[in-house]
């Protein structure tokens, strides 16, 4: 993970906090390859009220974005439809050029797509090395048979998840908590394990819901630091829903802003900062914001 | 990576696998010297029976944390199968014991595993409460069917018959299952070192399932479900493979059970049968594995031990069932327990998360 520490170093050094132009990354420069996820018209609702309507969205193969808008905009709902935890009432989601419509949320998974929760959802009684191999099932397989008559290749196997799961840790300095309870850890420490789980699965688009939530401000700048450095390394796609303005105006190349629901706006941080629908729907009027 | 000499994983393996054979040996030498009674050797073999099945239903109510409560109705689906494969062999001439047991626990394993597997299909679809009340009436199910149940077997094979004895058509050879009156004239095969051998097998796959890729996921899907099926695991598939394979343990505990006796009936297998099995694992720990081993030979032999005093043995076993639930929650236990926990943390973290095996 030299790469990493290299990355952070720059960074420590007084680089700009995006380091890499989002135009260069932007999804029409990706030729030949579908963005890593595209969703059209989608919607779905509870009773009678549209939860998300016509949410249509291009994310490129490498890009962070960012989902942002006023509590109970649908932002969660937003991500509990693409990880297909709520089947859609209408829409289609592609995910690397090709439908989910029908699939589960560990087929989706399977897909390409690996989320984050707004309120943890560790396996808590699981060590955090074990949290990470859970990550790696799909990885690497190794029959029940195979496992409870030991063979070699259980071993082969297993090994190979420490192993992994080790690396995968050290992207956050973890290794040293891989025997701890995954339950026992400090909230910012399940944060992160959260996203190493998730990263395990081999994703081409990871979730992030609030990844920031409850973290110091250094502890934010470490985290953007992190889902950059992540993006960099993996070279995946990453949607992160965020309260933190300055989290989300550094780091994301495309935001969306939902409201009720519906999209609001679209574009840069930039062209966000100034549009005054958003203003008016989430930061306030005009006058504060300049306040 | 430095070498971690015994991490908690490993070591409560090492624990269970060593109270396995310390009372194997302890047994065996008491028995030596004179000191086992016959009642308690009658014993033997239902413990270790009931230990089998405690185990096993540890790998549904604790590992993959579904409370299952039809666990006897595996048990006899095993046990009846048993003794139909024990009869066909016998009059196929086979003589070897060993033999006979081992193909009857093996089949009988087989048969339950199917049975859990087709049952768990629907079972699976429910959560909490509902599975509950559902595995209790497969239970319940399983149970009334093999109360109408005939097999018997002559020179020209196995005869079966849902209506009575008389409609096998059979005139000579024997009756295996006679419906509510059971199992009858079974070879009393069983021993105990069988019985011990049975457990061993037992703990082995569970243990090694739950520290597996596979157990990680079952565990997974315990804990967090949503989460589980986030990370791209089929859950429907790992709560089955727990079922099953619990049931099929079962069934070979059910064999083992039957060859102790020269008669089994299906109301043996009733629900009171896997409400006992359920409170073996409830008070040895959910997901503890050497805890329903030690509870299961504890509550068997229990009663037994109380038999001088017969008047109030039932009485004294349920202030012993909720003495052990209730002092857990005592406040002096907890400070001995947190005073006992703080100073092997001194040891390092590896001992700090279970107290009282200060052997190093």
């Amino acid at each position: 993970m030299s790469k990493f520490s290299d990355f952070a170093k720059a960074r420590r050094e007084g680089t700009k906090m995006v380091p890499v132009p989002s135009v260069s990354i932007m999804p029409e420069r990706d030729l030949g390859r579908a963005p890593a996820l595209e969703c059209l018209h989608l919607g779905i609702d509870f009773g009678g009220l549209k939860a998300v309507d016509d949410f249509n969205i291009t994310v490129g193969r490498t890009e962070i974005c960012g989902l942002i808008g006023p509590n109970g905009a649908g932002k969660t709902t937003v991500f509990n439809l693409l990880t297909k935890v709520y089947q859609p009432t209408r829409g289609t989601i592609m995910v690397d050029g090709q439908d989910t419509a029908g699939m589960s949320p560990a087929r989706v998974n399977q897909m390409g797509v690996a989320r984050t929760f707004q309120n943890i959802r560790l396996f808590g009684s699981l060590t955090v090395e074990e949290n990470v191999a859970v990550g790696l099932h799909n990885q690497r397989h190794c029959g029940m048979a195979t496992s409870i008559l030991r063979l070699p290749h259980h071993w082969k196997s297993e090994r190979w998840y420490h192993e992994r799961a080790l690396e995968l840790l050290d992207i956050f300095d973890m290794t040293g908590l891989a025997a701890h309870e995954a339950g026992s850890l400090p909230y910012g420490a399940q944060r992160r394990l959260e996203i190493v789980r998730a990263l395990a699965t081999n994703p081409r688009l990871l979730l992030l819901d609030e990844p920031a939530a409850g973290m110091n401000p250094s502890e934010t700048a470490e985290l953007m630091e992190n889902i950059v450095k992540i993006r960099d390394t993996f070279g995946i796609a990453i949607m992160l829903i965020e309260h933190d303005m300055n989290l989300v105006m550094n780091i994301c190349e495309g935001i969306c802003v939902l409201n009720f629901g519906k999209i609001i706006a679209k574009g840069t941080p930039e062209e966000i900062q100034c549009n005054d629908a958003v203003i008016e729907a989430y930061l306030g009027t005009r006058k504060e914001a300049e306040a | 990576m430095g070498i971690k000499i015994l991490n908690p994983q490993t070591r409560s393996t090492v624990i269970t696998y060593a109270i396995v054979v310390a009372a194997f040996i302890a047994v065996t030498v008491l028995d030596g010297l004179g000191f086992i009674s016959n009642s308690l050797s009658g014993q033997l073999v239902p413990i270790c029976a009931y230990v089998c099945l405690a185990v096993s239903l540890n790998l549904v109510v604790g590992v993959s944390g579904e409370l299952s409560l039809g666990h006897a109705g595996f048990m006899s689906v095993g046990a009846f199968t048993g003794v139909v494969v024990a009869g066909m062999l016998a009059r196929a001439g086979v003589e070897s014991e060993l033999a006979l047991f081992a193909l009857s626990a093996a089949v009988g394993a087989v048969a339950a595993g199917v049975i859990g597997f087709l049952v768990g299909i629907p079972v699976m679809r429910l959560r909490g409460d509902y599975l509950a009340i559902v595995t209790l009436a497969f239970g319940e199910i399983i149970k009334n069917l093999l109360n109408n149940f005939y097999v018997g077997v002559d020179d020209a094979g196995l005869h079966f018959s849902m209506t009575d004895s008389s409609s096998l058509g059979m005139t000579q050879g024997t009756i295996l299952i006679n419906g509510p009156k059971g199992a009858v004239g079974i070879d009393k095969i069983s021993t105990f070192v069988l019985g011990i051998v049975l457990v061993l097998i037992t703990v082995a796959v569970v243990l090694n399932l739950m520290h597996s890729r596979d157990g990680r996921a079952i565990m997974a899907v315990r804990d967090n479900r949503i989460a589980a099926e986030s990370v791209g695991i089929n859950v429907t598939k790992y709560r089955l493979m727990a079922f099953t394979v619990a049931s099929a343990l079962a069934g070979a505990a059910g064999v083992l059970y039957a060859m102790n006796y020269s008669t089994i009936t299906p109301s043996q297998f009733d629900f009171n049968q896997s409400i006992l099995i359920l409170v073996y694992v409830v008070l040895g720990g959910m997901g503890n594995i050497w805890g329903s081993i030690v509870s299961a030979a504890f509550l068997t032999v229990l009663p037994e031990l109380l038999r001088p005093i017969n008047d109030y043995r039932m009485l004294l076993y349920a202030v012993v069932l909720i003495l052990v639930m209730v002092v857990p929650h005592l406040k002096v236990y907890r400070r001995v327990a947190d005073a006992l926990r703080s100073r092997l943390a001194h040891r390092g973290p590896a001992a700090a998360t279970e107290g009282g095996e200060a052997d190093e």
